[in-house]
C-alpha cells in the first residue's frame, strides 16, 4: 500500500509549552489511522497542523508522494486533506445542501448558485459512500450524529481524500458511534482515508487499521489493533500505570436537594422541549440521565439553574423556589455546574485561568470579599485546581484558550468541585477527558457523593452512566420515560429505553 | 518581567505614530517643505508653556470622553453616543447650576451628578433599546446624537430654559453663579482646570472597578462571553444596560471641566465630535486609564500645534491626516507587535527545554 502522509520532524512550540516535537506519522491510503494519547498530548495541533490552520515551525509533510507546504486550509483542501472540527460549524437556519455547498457553491455563469448540480453532486456522493443525508432537510432538525453526517458530506464535497476526525465520537451515544464506525468503513472500502483522534480504546481497537500513540508532544509508538491491547495502549499513553478509581460507598441521605414537579418548557421556535417532567435527586446519590442529545437535556439544567423560566410546573432546589430565584443565589446556595459545551459556558476563553477560576464563584467568599475579587484566592486555588486535577499548563496566567480540550475540561471540573458544593449538575463531565483524568474525575465525584452530595449526571457515556450512578432516570422526548436501577439494566435496555421505546 | 511587559504594551502605540510621521514627512517632502523643521516648529509650540495648560484642559475632556468610550469596548459595545451625552451632561448641569443658590461645594457637586445622570439617562434609552429589543447600539446612539442636539437648541430658547443676553447672538443657558464654580490653578501664566482631578479620579475609579471588583469582573466575563457569564450567575442583559449607562455617565462628565471653569454656561459653541475622539484614545490607549491619558494628550497637543504650521504655508488640517494615520496604524500594529511578542516567548521556550526531555511543566 502506498502512503497518503508521511510527516516527519514536526515541531509547534507555544509559550511555555512544546505542543508537537519530533513527530513522525505514516498513514497508509485506505486505512483507518487512530490518533490517542492524554489531554495535551499534541494531537489536535498535529491535526490542525495537516489541515494548515497552523504552521509548523520545523518539519516536512508529504502528502500523496509530493512534498508540500499547507499554508491554509484552502491549500489542504485542494489537496484533498478535509477535517471535521469537534465543535460542528454549520449554519442552523439552513438546509443540509446549503451547509455542504457554503463556501464552494458550483455556479452558473461564475455567480448563480448551481443548486441543480449542487444537489445531484452531492446526492451522488451520498450515494456512492452510503451516508444518509436529506438534502433538503433542514438543519435544526438534526441531532448530533446526523450533523456529523453533514460535516463529513461537506469535506467530501471539497474532494477531500484524507478526512480527519478530531474526537468525533466524544458527542455521540453509542448507537450512532456505531452508524459512525460503519460510515467510515464504508469511505475507506471506497479509496479514502480516515485519520481521526479518540480516547475510547475500545473503538481504537475496534475500528482502526493502525494507531499512532502521542506522549508530550512526540510520537512515541505505532501499534495495530492485532499487536496489542488496552493495558498496552494505556501505559504507552501514560508512560506508566493507569490510575483505578476508588469506588465509593453510597450514602442516601434521603434528603430531597432538587424536586421538579410537571415541568413544561416552550422554546421561543413553539417547540415543546420539556414535557411533564418530574423528578427527584436526593442528597448521596448520583443520579443518571440517560438520552439521546436533543432530548430537553439542556434546557432541564437550565431550568435548574434558573436561566429559563418553565411555562409549568414547579422547580425547587435545596428549597429554593428555581423559577423566582436568580442564578446567582442557587449557585451561592451550593450548586456546582460543569455545562456540556464547556468553550461557551464554562469558560472566558481569552481571560487567564485565574480569572476562570473566579467565574460562577465571583458572589461569595472565598473568591469574592463582597465587592471585591480576591485575587490571591484565586491565584492560591488555581494552583490547587491544577495540580489536584492534572491539569497541565505552563501556568494559570495563561489564557483559558492555551489549553488543550481535555485540559480545559479537567480546569473546569476542578473548580466546580471546590468549596464542597451540594448539589452537582454535571454534563458531560468527562467528555474529551484522557483514562487517566477520567478516573480523577470519577473520583471526585464519588468522594462528593460520599460526603453527601447530590450529582445530577447526564452523560452519552454509557459506562460512564453504569459505573456512577445509583439510579438511571431516561429522558426522551423532554419526559423521563423511565427509571432503571443500573445493576439490574442491560446497556442493551437501556439504549431500547433511550429511544424512546416503551418496553423497558 | 513587569519592565518587559510595558515594553511590550507601549510598543505598539509608539510604532503608530512612529509610522504615521513618516508617512506626514513623505507628503511634506513632496509639497516641497522641510518636515524636520515643521516637526521642531510644532514641538516649540507645542510645548509652550502657555500652550501646555490649554492643551492640558482639552486633554482633560478628551480623557472622560476614552474612558466613557474604554467601558464599552469592555463589553463589547461602541459608544457612538458619547457626543449626545456629552451634550446632556453639559446642558443640564448647566441648567441646574444656574438655577439654584447653594454653598460652594455642594453647588459644585450637585452639576457633576446632574450631569452624570444625564448623560447616564441618555444612555440609558440605547441601552434599553439594546437589550430589550435587540437594537444594534451604533444605530439608535447616532440617532440620538441628533435628537440630543436637536432637543437641546429647542430647550434653549429663551422661551424654554435658555436666555439671550443682550448683545448675544446666540442663545445660552443661565450662567452658574460663582459658588457653582471650579476654581482654576494659575500655573505658567495660565489657568489649568481643576476639573483635571477629578478626571484623574475617573481614571482611578475605573481601573479599580475593573480590575479590584466582583462588579467590574461580571462586567467584563459579559464582553467575553455572554453565555459565560450568564452561567456563572451574571445578569448578563442588565450588566450590559448598566454598563451603557455608566459609560454614558461619564460622557456626561465631558464637557464638565470647560463649564465649570471656563464658560460658566452652556451653548451650542460647545464642540462636537467627542465620540469619534473617544473611541479612537481609548482604542490608541488600549483601555486602558494611563494609555488613555497620554492619548488624549497627543491629541490635544498635535491640535494646538497644528495653526502653527500656517505660518509656513502648509495646511493645518495635516494634523487630521496624522491623527487618521495613527488609528489606522495603531489597529495594524498592535497585531503585529503581538505576533513578534509571542514569537519571542516560543523562542524562549525553545532554548530552555532543549535539553529538558519532559516537557510536562507542572506549576
Ligand atoms: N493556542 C495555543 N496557545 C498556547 N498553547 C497551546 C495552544 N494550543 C495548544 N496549546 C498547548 O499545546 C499542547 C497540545 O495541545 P493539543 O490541543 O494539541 O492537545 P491534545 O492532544 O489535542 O489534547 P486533548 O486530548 O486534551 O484535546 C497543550 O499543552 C496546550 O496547552
Ligand atoms: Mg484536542
Amino acid at each position: 500500500m502506498d502512503n497518503v502522509l508521511d510527516v516527519v520532524g514536526i515541531e509547534k512550540k507555544y509559550p511555555g509549552v512544546i505542543a508537537n516535537r519530533d513527530v513522525a506519522l505514516t498513514v497508509k491510503a485506505g486505512s483507518i489511522h487512530a490518533i490517542i494519547g492524554e489531554n495535551g498530548a499534541g494531537k489536535s495541533t498535529l491535526m490542525k497542523i495537516l489541515y494548515g490552520l497552523i504552521r509548523p515551525d520545523a518539519g516536512h509533510i508529504k502528502a500523496f508522494g509530493k512534498d508540500v507546504e499547507l499554508k491554509s486550509p484552502q491549500d489542504a483542501i485542494a489537496l484533498g486533506i478535509g477535517m471535521v472540527h469537534q465543535h460542528f460549524k454549520l449554519a442552523d437556519n439552513a438546509t443540509v445542501l446549503e451547509n455542504v455547498i457554503l463556501g464552494s457553491e458550483p455556479t452558473r455563469m461564475g455567480f448563480i448558485i448551481n443548486f441543480d448540480q449542487a444537489r445531484k453532486k452531492l446526492v451522488e456522493i451520498a450515494e456512492h459512500y452510503g451516508l444518509e443525508i436529506d438534502p433538503d432537510e433542514s438543519l435544526s432538525n438534526l441531532g448530533v450524529g446526523e450533523r456529523q453526517r453533514v460535516e463529513i458530506a461537506k469535506v467530501l464535497f471539497r474532494g477531500a481524500k484524507i478526512l480527519i476526525l478530531d474526537e468525533p465520537t466524544a458527542v455521540l451515544v453509542p448507537q450512532e458511534v456505531e452508524e459512525l464506525f460503519s460510515n467510515l468503513r464504508e469511505l475507506v472500502k471506497r479509496g479514502l482515508t480516515v485519520l481521526f483522534i479518540s480516547h475510547k480504546l475500545d473503538e481504537v481497537l475496534s475500528i482502526a487499521d493502525e494507531i499512532t500513540i502521542m506522549r508530550q508532544g512526540a510520537t512515541v509508538a505505532s501499534r495495530t489493533p492485532k499487536s496489542t491491547n488496552k493495558v498496552e495502549l494505556a501505559e504507552l499513553m501514560v508512560g506508566g500505570e493507569l490510575p483505578k478509581p476508588r469506588a465509593g460507598a453510597t450514602k442516601s441521605t434521603g434528603e430531597s436537594l432538587i424536586s421538579i414537579k410537571n415541568a413544561s418548557y416552550m422554546r421561543q421556535d413553539g417547540r415543546q422541549v420539556l414535557n411533564n417532567l418530574s423528578l427527584e435527586l436526593k442528597g448521596g446519590e448520583i443520579l443518571g440521565l440517560a438520552g439521546v442529545e436533543g432530548n430537553g437535556q439542556s434546557e432541564l439544567i437550565e431550568l435548574i439553574m434558573g436561566l429559563v423560566k418553565p411555562s409549568g410546573g414547579t422547580v425547587e432546589i435545596l428549597g429554593l423556589d428555581a423559577t423566582k430565584t436568580l442564578t446567582k443565589d442557587i449557585r451561592n446556595a451550593g450548586v456546582a455546574y460543569i455545562p456540556q459545551d464547556r468553550q461557551r459556558d464554562g469558560l472566558l476563553m481569552s481571560a487567564p485561568l485565574w480569572e476562570n477560576r473566579v467565574l460562577g464563584h465571583q458572589f461569595a467568599s472565598p473568591m469574592a470579599n463582597n465587592a471585591w475579587v480576591n485575587k490571591g484566592e484565586a491565584i492560591e486555588d488555581s494552583k490547587r485546581v491544577v495540580s489536584e486535577f492534572d491539569v497541565r499548563t505552563p501556568g494559570i496566567n495563561v489564557l483559558a484558550s492555551a489549553l488543550s480540550g481535555g485540559n480545559q475540561q479537567k480546569f473546569i471540573v476542578g473548580r466546580e468541585l471546590s468549596g464542597s458544593p451540594k448539589v452537582i449538575l454535571a454534563a458531560q463531565p468527562t467528555r474529551g477527558v484522557d483514562v487517566g483524568a477520567q478516573a480523577i474525575i470519577w473520583d471526585h465525584l464519588m468522594k462528593a457523593r460520599s460526603e453527601g452530595a447530590g450529582i445530577l449526571l447526564i452523560s452519552a457515556d454509557l459506562d460512564e452512566l453504569f459505573s456512577l450512578s445509583d439510579r438511571i432516570a431516561v429522558i426522551y422526548s423532554g419526559s423521563i420515560v423511565a427509571t432503571l436501577d443500573p445493576n439490574k439494566t442491560t446497556p442493551e435496555q437501556l439504549g431500547l429505553a433511550m429511544t424512546g421505546a416503551k418496553s423497558a | 518581567m513587569t519592565k518587559n511587559r510595558i515594553f511590550w504594551a507601549v510598543a505598539a502605540p509608539v510604532a503608530a505614530i512612529l509610522n504615521s510621521l513618516l508617512f506626514i514627512y513623505i507628503i511634506l517632502k513632496i509639497r516641497g517643505v522641510d518636515p524636520l523643521s515643521m516637526f521642531s516648529l510644532m514641538i516649540s509650540y507645542g510645548f509652550d508653556p502657555r500652550n501646555l495648560v490649554s492643551e492640558l484642559n482639552q486633554t482633560i475632556a478628551y480623557y472622560l470622553a476614552g474612558v466613557a468610550a474604554a467601558i464599552g469596548f469592555k463589553m463589547l459595545l461602541f459608544n457612538i453616543g458619547i457626543d449626545g451625552q456629552y451634550r446632556m451632561g453639559a446642558f443640564f448641569g448647566a441648567v441646574v447650576g444656574g438655577a439654584v443658590a447653594l454653598p460652594p461645594v455642594l453647588h459644585v457637586l450637585l452639576i457633576v451628578i446632574t450631569a452624570m445622570i444625564a448623560g447616564g439617562l441618555w444612555a440609558a434609552i440605547a441601552g434599553y433599546l439594546k437589550v430589550r429589543r435587540g437594537v444594534n447600539e451604533v444605530i439608535s446612539n447616532i440617532m440620538l446624537n441628533f435628537i440630543a442636539a436637536a432637543v437641546i437648541s429647542y430647550l434653549l430658547l429663551p422661551s424654554m430654559l435658555g436666555t439671550l443676553p443682550e448683545g448675544s447672538q446666540t442663545a445660552q443657558t443661565f450662567p452658574i453663579p460663582a459658588s457653582g464654580q471650579m476654581p482654576t490653578i494659575k500655573a505658567f501664566d495660565g489657568e489649568i482646570y481643576s476639573f483635571l482631578f477629578v478626571a484623574i479620579f475617573v481614571g482611578i475609579a475605573y481601573w479599580v472597578m475593573l480590575n479590584k471588583t466582583v462588579f467590574g469582573f461580571n462586567l467584563k466575563a459579559t464582553g467575553l462571553s455572554f453565555r459565560a457569564a450568564r452561567a456563572s450567575g451574571v445578569n448578563a442583559p442588565r450588566m450590559i444596560f448598566v454598563t451603557t449607562v455608566l459609560s454614558g455617565a461619564i460622557a456626561g462628565l465631558v464637557g464638565i471641566g470647560t463649564l465649570l471653569s471656563d464658560t460658566h454656561k452652556y451653548s451650542m459653541a460647545f464642540p462636537a465630535g467627542y465620540a469619534f475622539t473617544g473611541l479612537a484614545l481609548a482604542l490608541l490607549g488600549r483601555n486602558h486609564p494611563v494609555g488613555i491619558f497620554f492619548a488624549a494628550f497627543l491629541w490635544s497637543f498635535l491640535e494646538r500645534s497644528a495653526p502653527v504650521l500656517e505660518f509656513e504655508g502648509v495646511p493645518p488640517e495635516i494634523v487630521i491626516v496624522m491623527q487618521g494615520t495613527i488609528v489606522l496604524s495603531i489597529v495594524i500594529a498592535y497585531e503585529v507587535v503581538a505576533r513578534i511578542n509571542l514569537r519571542q516567548q516560543q523562542r524562549a521556550v525553545g532554548s530552555v527545554s532543549a535539553e529538558a526531555q519532559p516537557i510536562k511543566e507542572s506549576n
